[in-house]
């Protein structure tokens, strides 16, 4: 694959920080969208929305290389689409549609896109973070320079998986840049009901032996900065690093939560963090951007997500012979 | 041809599919400096070095999602248990990432890797270390599991392994590592994955095993012949898929079968066998199939108890005497 150049330019530039703008207005409202349609039961399942957090991997995908890989959890929507992913093949897997970017298989919480090294989003807390360390591995191996980012959320430092993988990382030095998005919530528990300590790098970072930075995760400026340090470790051959990006989840754990845990007042005072209200404001102030050209931005944003929309519903259905596809590589033998 | 023992012949695979493709290499936990717990991978770190054999933590979790996140980039791990009750720690990474990586991603990502390790009960280690975990892992759709019962299989059983695309969960046993037998050595040789064999012909009885209890069922044979009872026997060798073809030829001509496993009885293999004939190939039956396995307990230290939950001949002529009424 194809070399971008944007790790070699030390600031964001005007046009990249316009596209970063885009892309996290793009997953806000595939989100809001998706909330309707979850709402209208036509996507089903689980459904878990990342309103509030798009800087998070708007920001630290922005500064990867095309042949770089990316994993994350089932809240994976904007992540995928921070990598790349057309929004249709995303509306379409969470419809359970044949064109889905997982032909139905996956749904929600299962998006992946091979060529766009998306390794996916994966659903047991915790259980990719070793897959992640895997493909760094292999990176390593094969003696390549790319690296592996791979995010999760508060809950799965509490996984014993996390844990295993986090000291093989370090032992053997590999690529794999770990950046746990800490939106205060292991599902309905907040962090200090969960996590003997509210300082997560304490648990991530120097424990293992990898740097562990603390970022504002709505700062998407700063996302990037700390990822670039942390790619440029990790090309050097210097070994893992882990990130803790504060940020805050507007939605509820998933399309089912009430969110009784957390008082209405917390939820809009986070509202004002919000990190795209926040770089609007940054992008203006530069000059880089005005009302007008916001505007179209916005408009043009709903008319690519209702196009998605329109994609999925129009999409048809996997075929029922599809069942027994894709189980093996070899012929697959049901045993039945 | 060479006579050698189940672990050489183990070693053997690994070591030629290692020389044939850079992408195998071999992880686990005392496997390189150690040279394997059992010896299996003895002298492969002088051959390969460290960066193709790989000593890893005791963190069986860790490693095996390690090793599937790197096939699912390319490369041919041969994970190691130290033994396949260590493998229940993993089973997440198993169950969920290897068996369903393919599916979930619509065929984007493939796993092509062997868990392999030795199992079973072998002998006063108890509960804990004498687990066997081939009804678990053949449950999964998107899992293959062999289990090879002699020095020549294990050898052209695991080089297929390697070279298949899926994820292989490749179960040895702890008691037969050091038997030997006569091994090809032609780097080529491959037993087919999914090809059971028929290790004994007969007419009269259908013993369908595999793994360890192939020694006792042909023990069980022997006597049965000189009973003029004629016992064709069974070497499933594939768990999974099953070759059910081998199995309802052989009942359509015996019409009768006695199923042997060490495994635990209810929801063991032999269940799952027994109802895949029962659908294929009832009216080829002269009586219900019976099963011969291991008493419904934990594995208990004592070599007493433990011989007592076992299978053994007696076990299994009775059983034969059983479908045929005798």
């Amino acid at each position: 694959m194809a070399q971008t150049t944007t790790e070699a330019k030390p600031a964001v530039t005007r046009n990249q920080s316009v596209g970063w703008l885009r892309q996290m207005l793009l997953i806000r409202r595939f989100e809001e969208q998706s909330a309707k349609l979850y709402q209208q039961q036509k996507i089903l399942g689980f459904c878990h929305l990342y309103s509030g957090q798009e800087a998070v991997a708007v920001g630290s995908i922005g500064v990867l290389r095309e042949d770089d890989y990316v994993f994350t959890a089932y809240r994976d929507h904007g992540h995928a689409i921070a990598r790349g992913m057309d929004p249709k093949a995303g509306m379409a897997e969470m419809l359970g549609k044949v064109s889905g970017c997982s032909k139905g298989k996956g749904g929600s919480m299962h998006f992946f896109d091979a060529e766009k090294g998306f390794m996916g989003g994966h659903a047991i807390v915790g259980s990719h973070i070793p897959l992640a360390a895997g493909v760094a591995f292999a990176i390593k191996y094969k003696g390549g320079d790319q690296a592996c980012l791979c995010y999760f959320g508060d809950g799965a430092m509490d996984q014993g998986a996390l844990h295993e993988a986090f000291n093989i990382a370090s032992l053997w030095k590999l690529p794999v840049i770990y950046i746990v998005e800490n939106n205060m919530m292991s599902m309905g528990t907040q962090l200090h009901r969960h996590s003997w300590t509210t300082d997560l790098t304490l648990r991530g970072g120097p424990a293992y032996g990898m740097p562990g930075i603390l970022v504002d995760g709505n700062d998407i400026e700063e996302m990037a900065r700390v990822t670039r340090d942390a790619l440029r470790r990790a090309r050097a051959g210097e070994g893992p690093s882990f990130i803790e990006a504060k940020t805050y989840r507007f939605r509820g754990h998933s399309m089912s939560d009430p969110m009784k845990y957390r008082s209405k007042e917390e939820a809009e005072k986070a509202k004002e963090g919000d990190p795209i209200v926040l770089f609007e404001s940054l992008l203006k102030e530069r000059g880089w951007i005005d009302e007008p050209t916001l505007e179209e931005m916005h408009e043009k944003i709903k008319a690519e997500v209702e196009e998605a929309i329109q994609f999925a519903e129009h999409a048809p259905e996997p075929p029922l012979e599809s069942l027994y596809q894709d189980i093996t590589v070899a012929p697959f033998i049901p045993q039945e | 041809m060479a006579v050698i023992q189940y672990r050489e012949a183990l070693r053997q695979a690994m070591v030629e599919e290692m020389e044939r493709d850079d992408r195998v290499f071999l992880m686990g936990e005392e496997v390189a400096e150690y040279n394997g717990a059992y010896k299996v991978s003895q002298g492969m770190l002088d051959q390969f070095g460290p960066r193709r054999i790989i000593d890893t933590p005791i963190s069986e979790n860790g490693f095996c999602g390690i090793g599937i996140g790197a096939a699912m980039v390319g490369l041919r791990p041969i994970v190691e248990f130290m033994t396949f009750s260590f493998s229940y720690v993993a089973f997440d990474q198993l169950v969920n990432n290897a068996a369903n990586m393919r599916y979930m991603s619509g065929g984007q990502f493939s796993v092509p890797i062997v868990f392999r390790g030795n199992s079973g009960v072998g002998g006063s280690l108890g509960a804990t270390h004498s687990h066997r975990p081939e009804a678990f892992y053949a449950h999964v759709p998107g899992l293959t599991v062999l289990m090879p019962s002699t020095p020549a299989d294990a050898k052209g059983m695991l080089k297929a392994a390697i070279r298949s695309d899926d994820p292989i969960i490749f179960i040895e046993h702890e008691n037969l590592l050091g038997d030997k037998g006569e091994v090809s050595d032609d780097r080529d040789f491959l037993v087919p994955i999914g090809k059971a064999s028929i290790v004994r012909p007969g007419r009269d009885v259908t013993l369908i095993t595999y793994s360890r209890m192939l020694k006792i069922t042909l023990a069980a044979a022997e006597k049965l012949a000189e009973e003029g009872i004629d016992a064709e026997v069974i070497d499933l060798r594939s768990i999974r898929p099953l070759d059910i073809d081998t199995l309802v030829t052989s009942v359509s001509k015996t019409h009768r079968a006695v199923i042997i496993e060490e495994d635990w009885p209810y929801c063991g293999i032999g269940a799952g066998i027994s109802d895949r004939i029962m659908q294929k190939a009832f009216d080829e039956l002269d009586a219900p199939i019976r099963r011969v396995t291991a008493k419904d307990v934990p594995v208990p230290y004592s070599r007493v108890l433990e011989a007592a939950m076992l299978p053994d001949v007696g076990k299994v002529v009775a059983q034969v005497h059983d479908v045929l009424y005798r």
